[in-house]
């Protein structure tokens, strides 16, 4: 089943697949690429700009992108290269890629820009992912409001011939939890709503649309993929730490009057890539770092760490989908905390029970920590317990996301919580973190016991 | 305790919370507050696999099923 195609010598490869264009010597990346009034770029100025995509063939490409070790900026920061080689192997049975935009975090949009803006960089990953796994086709996976630019975009691919290919597009849900693979899987087959299944030891990588082994990657990956394809792994290691190499596109929120989208090489300071020193923790009170499936950090420790997957996972966060929001004082964290916490379970598939159940309990108990602290039971041991209860018991993560995101409120904002405890709530505050209202309703609800 | 090549997965959108196979497997399986199984992880004790096995029959459900562990997820 396993394929192999003859390898050429390094020096060789060197020869046929090095870009005739230079790479970008410093930290813009991917952003480099961006036109100035923000349209799309289109297809002239993006090969003037990049130079085609390499003769890659076969699996030529994954020693490359494993060498690259890139990971995946969806949100689970897994390695690019072992992903698709496990798609691949399931291979034989016509597989599939999916190009993820789907974007479920609200305070995240940086795949947003991507697809509007640079769809043709993220069509050459797609391609150059559909070459490496043996794929005849791509389905791009985009919001309803990002089809007129993909529908451009492939348009002028196609007048000049340019991929073999063939290229959908679906629209996603717009729901939280619409790009989590399985429930992308979902939607591409028609089963609506979309909702996550349970796939069990197995994996969509060897079995998902139509029963396909599917490779659902999300669009930031797949753009990081089309410039190691052109450039090489050894130039995309130049920024980054050995275990999370390159650069990460970030939605800031909190820094400036709106929320910004910053390219960060990996490795570096928070706080240097957003231009804040430790003078400015004093007047933040908590950084979200990587959405409502990552985790709070303090001001002092999100500014002073070096954006590393492995360093926010040491503190209880992740990188995630790139979300970084800085919670400005004057605003009660822990009505913030509930609020989201309530924004969650509203936004669970409704389909297994512990998570149902769990996630009520805990938006429950956080909105009377938040409000009315003397009703609180139990006190924060009883939050800590119910994090305990959700964790790894849904058929998707959104449980183990929301259970880190509430862990982490409770170290961060734990002078906070015993204020509250002690002297009563807060006055109300103006929401600051997004939690756009639900529009359908889950498949059950959680049971009185 | 001899471990045997068998661990217990449940699919918890199937799952129901009817508790039977908390009933015939408690060494490995509680509930939690609202009737869920928590199912512990890990190869199953050679001793306890009629149990499971009874268990995994009896879900009104289907939602418990036996795998060898020869491989994870990822």
């Amino acid at each position: 089943m396993r394929q192999h195609s003859p390898r050429s010598s390094a020096a060789t490869r060197e020869r046929s697949h090095r870009s005739a264009v230079e790479p970008p010597r410093d930290a813009e990346r991917l952003l480099a690429g961006l036109d100035a009034k923000g349209s799309a770029v289109a297809l002239g100025d993006h090969l003037g700009r990049w130079g085609s995509l390499p003769p890659w063939s076969g699996s030529s490409f994954l020693d490359e992108l494993d060498r690259s070790g890139l990971r995946g900026r969806g949100g689970a920061w897994f390695p690019v290269g072992t992903k698709w080689r496990a798609v691949r192997r399931a291979g034989s049975r016509n597989p599939v890629v999916v190009a993820n935009g789907a974007e479920g975090e609200p305070a995240s949009g940086k795949d947003w820009v991507l697809i509007t803006q640079l769809p043709h960089l993220v069509l050459d990953g797609a391609v150059i992912a559909a070459i490496s796994i043996g794929a005849s086709q791509v389905v791009m996976h985009v919001p309803s409001g990002a089809v007129p630019a993909m529908t451009r975009a492939l348009e002028e691919r196609k007048r000049r011939n340019l991929d073999r290919c063939t290229i959908d597009i679906v629209v996603s849900a717009d729901r939280f939890l619409a790009g989590q693979e399985t429930a992308v899987v979902s939607t591409i087959v028609g089963r609506t709503p979309a909702m996550p299944t349970f796939v069990g030891l197995r994996s969509i990588r060897e079995q998902g649309v139509g029963g396909r082994p599917t490779l659902v990657q999300n669009v930031e990956s797949l753009a990081h993929a089309a410039l190691i394809a052109r450039f090489g792994a050894e130039w995309f290691r130049q920024i980054g730490s050995p275990e999370s190499p390159g650069t990460a596109l970030l939605t800031v929120t909190g820094r400036w009057a709106e929320p910004r989208i910053v390219e960060a090489p990996l490795g570096m300071p928070l706080g240097e890539s957003l231009l804040l020193d430790a003078s400015n923790a004093r007047s933040i009170q908590g950084v979200l770092l990587g959405g409502y499936g990552g985790g709070w950090l303090s001001s002092a420790e999100a500014l002073a760490m070096p954006l590393t997957e492995e360093t926010a996972r040491l503190k209880g966060s992740s990188i995630g989908s790139g979300v970084v929001a800085l919670l400005p004082s004057g605003i009660c964290s822990l009505s913030e905390v509930s609020r989201v916490v309530r924004y969650l379970e509203g936004q669970g598939a409704g389909q297994c029970g512990p998570c149902v159940n769990g996630l009520a309990a805990l938006a429950n108990s956080l909105e009377l920590l938040a409000h009315r602290p003397a009703s609180l039971r139990g006190g924060l041991p009883i939050i800590s317990r119910l994090c305990g209860l959700v964790e790894g018991r849904g058929a998707c993560h959104h449980p183990d996301g929301a259970a880190r995101f509430v862990r982490s409120a409770l170290r961060v904002f734990a002078d906070h919580a015993a204020v509250h405890l002690q002297r009563g709530p807060c006055p109300p505050s103006a929401p600051f973190l997004p939690t756009p209202p639900s529009e359908s309703s889950p498949v059950r609800s959680a049971s009185p016991r | 305790m001899k471990q045997s090549r068998f661990a217990l997965i449940i699919n918890p959108i199937a799952c129901d919370g009817h508790g039977v196979c908390a009933e015939l497997l408690p060494e490995r399986i509680n509930l939690d507050p609202w009737g869920f199984p928590i199912i512990e992880s890990g190869p199953l004790p050679v001793q306890v696999l009629d149990h499971a096995r009874r268990a995994v029959t009896s879900c009104p459900r289907l939602a418990l099923t036996l795998v060898t562990q020869e491989r994870g997820p990822g």
